[in-house]
């Protein structure tokens, strides 16, 4: 039997805010090819949600929009390179009328290098945008201290980074992510760091209701093949972590029968 | 005395009287995933057609491009 045939994915939806979800996997859409090589990939992913920037339109040139080519799939505006409260809230504001949503995804840069986030403007933000009447998806330190203080400001879900953006370096800290998942009173969304397939089932092994990532696929040698392991990887992860892992143990306890060896 | 405005951080003169002349002339008719703000608030696109430019005005002109 098909293992997809087997999983009552109604009863295992990721619900944000009071809205279910089927997949568990969410995606960004910068940094592709081409907009084929984009549109496959989320195609093979069949994400829950899926991230934009908004960005000044050229004034030469207007363009074909990414609403159209993204049909079909929920988008998520991002407030991606703000670095102050101001800003995320104007972004913020032009994502909702853009896109005719009240969630976004928060962002709120407080290092150009590591592109860490501000945790304390962030606070600020989610307290302002929630009060403005937005679902706020903050994407926060892997801090289970900020992200208790964000979940009591309003956030709808909570986003840790497993490593800085772009890196690949997977999750850099089980244990905080591990703790957070433990505390936190609303879903738990890992993001950024992802590199390979394995991060993405191990976010879900620790016990991440979600995964967002979007450089491991976009910038993978075939990404929309690498889209469809990511899709799998958070499948198995959940199912992992629902079927219960087996405790670790230091010395070795066999399979087979220690009774009846031959020439015993 | 020459009226000048901001459009995405690009000082220019003023020759739209309001916020959908300024969008028609650069070729934005459809509202749909075009968003505007002028002077840090936003403008709903139901407004454009009445929405006056004034000298000094910052007008942040946006849409959704690809991003994590």
């Amino acid at each position: 039997m098909a293992p997809d045939t087997t999983r009552n994915v109604k009863s295992d939806a990721l619900v944000i805010a009071g809205r279910g979800f089927t997949s568990r996997l969410l995606m960004g859409s910068g940094g592709y090819p081409n907009q084929q090589v984009l549109l496959d990939s989320l195609k093979a992913a069949e994400p829950a949600l899926v991230t934009v920037a908004l960005r000044r339109i050229s004034l030469e040139a207007y363009a074909d929009s990414l609403v159209d080519l993204l049909d079909g799939f929920v988008l998520l505006p991002n407030t991606a390179g703000c670095a102050t409260v101001r800003d995320a809230v104007l972004t913020a504001q032009l994502g909702r009328e853009a896109l005719a949503t009240n969630w976004v995804k928060l962002e709120l840069i407080g290092d150009r290098e590591t592109l860490y986030p501000d945790v304390e403007q962030l606070l600020r933000a989610t307290e302002e945008l929630v009060k403005d009447g937005f679902v706020v998806l903050p994407y926060c330190t892997d801090d289970p201290v900020i992200c208790r203080k964000l979940a009591d400001a309003g956030a709808a879900a909570v986003m840790p980074l497993g490593s800085p953006i772009g890196t690949g370096l997977g999750i850099i800290n089980p244990y905080a992510i591990e703790r957070i998942c433990v505390t936190s009173p609303v879903p738990v969304i890992l993001d950024a760091g992802i590199g390979t397939a394995s991060d993405a089932a191990q976010a879900m092994e620790l016990g991440c209701d979600g995964v967002l990532l979007n450089t491991a696929v976009a910038k993978a040698r075939d990404p929309s093949r690498m889209a469809a392991a990511m899709r799998g990887a958070v499948l198995a992860g959940r199912d992992a972590r629902l079927a219960g892992r087996i405790p670790k143990r230091t010395l070795a306890e066999p399979s087979s029968p220690q009774l009846g060896l031959v020439g015993g | 005395m020459s009226v000048v405005i901001s459009v995405n951080g690009k000082e220019e003169l003023l020759s739209a009287v309001t916020v959908a002349e300024l969008l028609a002339a650069r070729g934005i008719v459809r509202a749909k995933g075009v968003a505007v703000a002028v002077n840090g608030a936003v403008v709903p696109a139901g407004s454009w057609e009445h929405s006056r430019l004034a000298s000094g005005d910052q007008v942040e002109i946006v849409k959704p491009f690809g991003g994590g």
